[in-house]
C-alpha cells in the first residue's frame, strides 16, 4: 500500500491554501513542490475550499464490544469514527466482561487493529467490574500489548476517595491518568435528568449539577494532594466550568472534555419524553450551554470527546424511566463543534485541532496522532469541507445504532476523506471498504 | 381534544367545558336509569401498570355508564410482569381495537409515549404516570371546588364558570405527587391562586416556575391566605425512613407541622372545605376529626371523579356537543344491562 495522495490548494488548519503530497504514510511534500514530486500514481484531490486538520482524536468512545455487539462492533463504531474524521478512539471500560485485564483489553486493541479504520486504544477500567471497590491491574494493562494510559470506570464513578487517590497515585507509575466520570452516586440515585425547572414539571426524577460538582471539586484537590494528572469526563455545568478554571489557576495538572452534545442541546428537549434525549451526565439549561461554550474557547475546558454511546432500538424506545443513558456522536462531533464555535466566530480552525486531536492525544499519551500538519509527521489526517450542509439521518450513519440526538438536523460541515498513515479509510465522504480489505 | 395527557394542555375554555359536561353527566347519574347508551360499540381499555383499585373502578363505571365496552388489562398476572414491553402492549391493544386507553403507569411520561409513539390510534387518558401528571384527578378536584364555593355556595347553575378569585392551600408532598403538579396546572389556567405548603425537602427544585406561592408553614399559610379550600396530600410513610430519602424526620413531626387536626381544621374560615385525592393515612396527614368533619368533601370527591371521567371519555370518543336531559329517553336503550 504506497498509493500517494496530493492534495491540491488545501488550507492546513484553515490557513493559507497549499499542495500537500502525502506518501509512504507520511506527509511528503508541502507547497509547491509537491506536485512536482507527486509522480504518475498520486491520487490528485482536488481540495478548494477544503480544510485540513490533524485526524481527530476521540478519549471517549463506547465501542461496546465484546458484549453488546447487537448495539455496535469495535468494526461497526471505528468505521463510524472514520467517517466522522477520527483517526483514532479511546474505547471505554463498561464492556461485558469489564475492560478490567491485560486479556480484555489486549482483545480489543488487537480487534481495532484488525478493523483498521482508526487506531484502537483501549481504556481500562480503574476497579474490578467497575464496582468501585478495589484497583484493577492498572499495571498489567498499561504493560499490556494495549498499553493502556486512561483508565476510566466511567458510566460510574470512582466515589470512594480513598480508592480515587490511590488510582491518582498508582498510575504515575506509567504516567497513566484517571478520566472520571464524576457523580455523586447518593445524589442522583434514580435520577432521569437535569434538576430544575423542566424536570420539576415533567415529574422525573433530577440529577443536580451539584452531584457533578461536588466531585470535581474533591478530585480536583486530591491530584493536588498527591501530585496527580486528572481527567474530568465530559463535564456539563456552569459550575464545573469554574471549578476547572480555579483549579488550574492553582496549577492543578487537571484536564476536562465536554461533548458534541452538551454544547448546542438542553433540557428542553426531555419535554416531549423522547429518550433518545436521555443521556448521561444529562443535557442542561442554556446558561450551561453558554458556560460550557465558553470554557471550551478560553482553554478552562481541553477538549471535546464524543462520549459515543449507542444502543439499541428496544432500550431507546420505550417509556423515559426504562431507556439506557446515551446518545452516538462519532459521526457529528466534528459538525457540532464547527457550527457552535467555528461558525460564530469563537474558535479557529487551529483551536478546533488543538481541541479534537492535539490535546486528545496529548492526554490520552499517543504519540503519533495529533502531530502538526509537516513534512514528515504521520499522515494522520482530515479533509473537511465546511461550506457544505447536511441533514443527519440515523440510519444512514455507519453507526449500527441510530440513537442520534441530531435526527432530521441540518448540521454544518461535512468531512470529505480521512487518511490513516497515508492510507484513505474515507474518500469522497465514503468510507473506503475495499481498502481497508486489503490493507489487512 | 384528542388525547388528555396532562393538565397543561387544557386551555380554560376546554377544562370549563369538560366540568360543564360532568356536570350534566352528574345530572344524569342521579335519575334512576344512569346509563346512557353514548359510546355504545366502543371499546375503552384500563391499561393499568400500578395497582390503583379506586382510578381503575371510577373509569370502569364512567365508561360503563356510557355503554362502552370495557377491558381491564392490569400488569400484575399478565405478559407485562414477564417483560412485554410498553411498546408491545400498546400494539396487543391497537390490534384488539381500542378506541380509547386509560393508563395508570409508574414511570412519568409513559401515557405522552403512548400517544406519540406511533403504536395506537386510540386516544390516550393519563389516569397517573410516575410523579408527573394526574389530570382527572385535578379536574374532579376542580368540579368538586366549583360545585361548592363557585355561586351562592352550591345550588346555583354553576355550567360556564372558572375559578378566578379562589385561594387553595396544597400540603404535603408536592414533590412526588403528580395531583399537586395537575392542581397548579389546572387551577392557574382555572383562575385560582394556589399555595403549596410542605416542609422544604418536599418541594422540588425548580417550583420557583410554577404559578404558585410556596409555603414552609401550615399555620401561617392559614393565617396569611384564609383558603377557601385545603387540599391534603398522601404522604407515604416510608419517604421518613434513609432509604425512601430521609425527607423528613419521623411521622410525629410531619403530622405537628403538616397534619390536619382539629385545631387548624377549626382555624380555617368557616366556608372552606377539606379535600383529600385518597387513599388517605389516617392520623398522618389527616386526623380523623377532619376527614369525617362536614366540611370535608372527601366521599363527594369519589362520586365527581366518575362524572368527570364520564365527561372526559364522552368528549374525548363522542367529541360532539354534551347530551342533553333527554338523550337516554330519545334511544332504544332504556334498560339497564351492566
Amino acid at each position: 500500500m504506497s498509493t500517494r495522495y496530493l492534495l491540491l490548494d488545501v488550507a492546513p488548519l484553515g490557513g493559507e491554501a497549499t499542495d500537500v503530497l502525502l506518501a509512504d504514510g507520511v506527509i511528503a511534500v508541502i507547497g509547491e513542490d509537491a506536485q512536482a514530486q507527486a509522480g504518475d500514481d498520486a491520487t490528485v484531490l482536488d481540495c478548494h475550499g477544503l480544510v485540513l486538520l490533524p485526524g481527530l482524536v476521540d478519549l471517549h468512545t463506547h465501542l461496546r464490544e465484546p458484549g453488546r455487539e447487537d448495539a455496535e462492533t469495535i468494526r461497526s463504531g471505528t468505521r463510524a469514527a472514520a467517517l466522522g474524521g477520527f483517526t483514532a478512539v479511546h474505547a471505554m471500560a463498561n464492556t461485558t466482561p469489564t475492560q478490567d485485564t491485560a486479556g480484555v483489553v489486549e482483545q480489543v486493541w488487537r480487534l481495532g487493529r484488525e478493523a483498521g479504520w482508526v487506531d484502537v486504544h483501549p481504556v481500562g477500567a480503574v476497579t474490578v467490574g467497575l464496582e468501585g471497590e478495589r484497583l484493577a491491574e492498572l499495571g498489567a494493562m498499561a504493560e499490556s500489548q494495549a498499553q493502556v494510559r486512561v483508565f476510566s470506570d466511567d458510566g460510574k464513578c470512582v466515589h470512594d476517595p480513598v480508592v480515587m487517590r490511590r488510582a491518582l497515585e498508582y498510575v504515575k507509575a506509567f504516567d497513566g491518568v484517571v478520566a472520571q466520570h464524576a457523580q455523586e452516586p447518593r445524589l442522583t440515585e434514580g435520577a432521569q435528568m437535569h434538576e430544575g425547572v423542566v424536570s420539576a414539571e415533567l415529574g422525573l426524577a433530577g440529577w443536580p449539577a451539584v452531584a457533578e460538582e461536588a466531585i470535581i471539586a474533591r478530585d480536583v484537590l486530591l491530584a493536588e494532594h498527591v501530585g496527580s494528572r486528572l481527567h474530568v469526563c465530559h463535564l456539563s455545568t456552569a459550575g464545573s466550568v469554574e471549578i476547572i478554571r480555579w483549579a488550574k489557576s492553582r496549577g492543578i495538572d487537571v484536564t476536562a472534555e465536554v461533548t458534541p452534545h452538551h454544547l448546542i442541546l438542553t433540557d428542553e428537549l426531555a419535554r416531549g419524553y423522547d429518550p433518545v434525549y436521555k443521556v448521561n451526565p444529562p443535557l442542561r439549561t442554556q446558561r450551561d450551554v453558554e458556560a460550557v461554550r465558553a470554557g471550551l474557547e478560553d482553554g478552562t475546558i481541553d477538549i471535546v470527546a464524543t462520549d459515543h454511546a449507542p444502543h439499541t432500538r428496544e432500550d431507546k424506545d420505550c417509556e423515559w424511566a426504562a431507556a439506557a443513558f446515551g446518545m452516538t456522536g462519532l459521526e457529528t462531533a466534528l459538525s457540532v463543534v464547527q457550527e457552535t464555535m467555528v461558525d460564530t466566530g469563537r474558535m479557529t480552525w487551529a483551536d478546533v485541532a488543538r481541541v479534537l486531536s492535539t490535546a486528545p492525544a496529548r492526554i490520552g499519551r499517543v504519540s503519533d496522532h495529533g502531530r502538526p500538519i509537516a513534512v514528515g509527521e504521520p499522515a494522520n489526517l482530515v479533509l473537511v469541507d465546511p461550506a457544505a450542509r447536511r441533514t443527519v439521518e440515523p440510519e444512514q450513519q455507519a453507526t449500527k445504532s441510530v440513537n442520534s440526538p441530531f435526527r432530521g438536523r441540518d448540521l454544518s460541515g461535512c468531512v470529505i476523506a480521512t487518511f490513516l498513515r497515508g492510507r484513505a479509510t474515507v474518500l469522497d465522504g465514503s468510507p473506503c471498504d475495499e481498502s481497508v480489505v486489503v490493507s489487512r | 381534544m384528542r388525547h388528555l395527557l396532562s393538565t397543561a394542555d387544557l386551555d380554560v375554555a376546554e377544562a370549563v367545558r369538560i366540568l360543564d359536561t360532568a356536570g350534566q353527566m352528574a345530572a344524569t347519574q342521579a335519575r334512576e336509569i344512569k346509563k346512557l347508551p353514548t359510546l355504545r360499540g366502543r371499546t375503552v381499555v384500563n391499561l393499568f401498570f400500578e395497582d390503583s383499585t379506586r382510578t381503575r373502578i371510577s373509569f370502569e363505571t364512567a365508561a360503563k355508564r356510557l355503554s362502552a365496552d370495557v377491558i381491564n388489562f392490569s400488569a400484575k398476572g399478565s405478559s407485562v410482569s414477564k417483560g412485554e414491553s410498553l411498546k408491545d402492549t400498546a400494539l396487543t391493544l391497537q390490534a384488539m381495537g381500542a378506541d380509547a386507553v386509560v393508563i395508570r403507569h409508574h414511570a412519568s411520561g409513559a401515557p405522552h409515549t403512548l400517544a406519540h409513539g406511533g403504536w395506537t390510534t386510540g386516544s390516550v387518558v393519563n389516569a397517573g404516570d410516575g410523579t408527573h401528571q394526574h389530570p382527572t384527578q385535578a379536574l374532579l378536584d376542580a368540579y368538586t371546588l366549583r360545585r361548592h364555593l363557585v355561586g351562592d355556595g352550591g345550588r346555583a347553575d354553576v355550567s360556564g364558570r372558572d375559578l378566578t378569585g379562589l385561594r387553595v392551600a396544597i400540603v404535603g408532598d408536592v414533590l412526588h405527587s403528580r395531583v399537586a403538579r395537575s392542581n397548579v396546572q389546572l387551577l392557574h389556567t382555572l383562575g385560582a391562586e394556589v399555595t403549596l405548603v410542605a416542609p422544604p425537602t418536599l418541594v422540588p427544585v425548580g417550583v420557583e416556575a410554577w404559578p404558585a406561592r410556596v409555603s414552609y408553614h401550615l399555620d401561617e399559610a392559614i393565617a396569611d391566605d384564609k383558603p377557601d379550600a385545603i387540599m391534603m396530600l398522601r404522604v407515604q410513610r416510608e419517604r421518613m425512613s434513609s432509604a425512601g430519602g430521609g425527607f423528613f424526620p419521623s411521622p410525629l413531626e410531619y403530622t405537628r407541622g403538616y397534619g390536619l387536626d382539629a385545631r387548624r381544621l377549626a382555624s380555617l374560615p368557616e366556608h372552606a372545605i377539606v379535600l383529600h385525592p385518597g387513599p388517605m393515612n389516617r392520623g398522618l396527614e389527616i386526623s380523623a376529626d377532619a376527614a369525617d368533619s362536614s366540611r370535608a368533601v372527601i366521599v363527594e370527591q369519589v362520586a365527581n371523579g366518575v362524572a368527570v371521567r364520564m365527561a372526559v371519555l364522552y368528549l374525548l370518543l363522542a367529541g360532539g356537543d354534551a347530551p342533553t336531559s333527554s338523550q337516554p329517553g330519545t334511544t332504544n336503550e332504556t334498560k339497564v344491562d351492566a
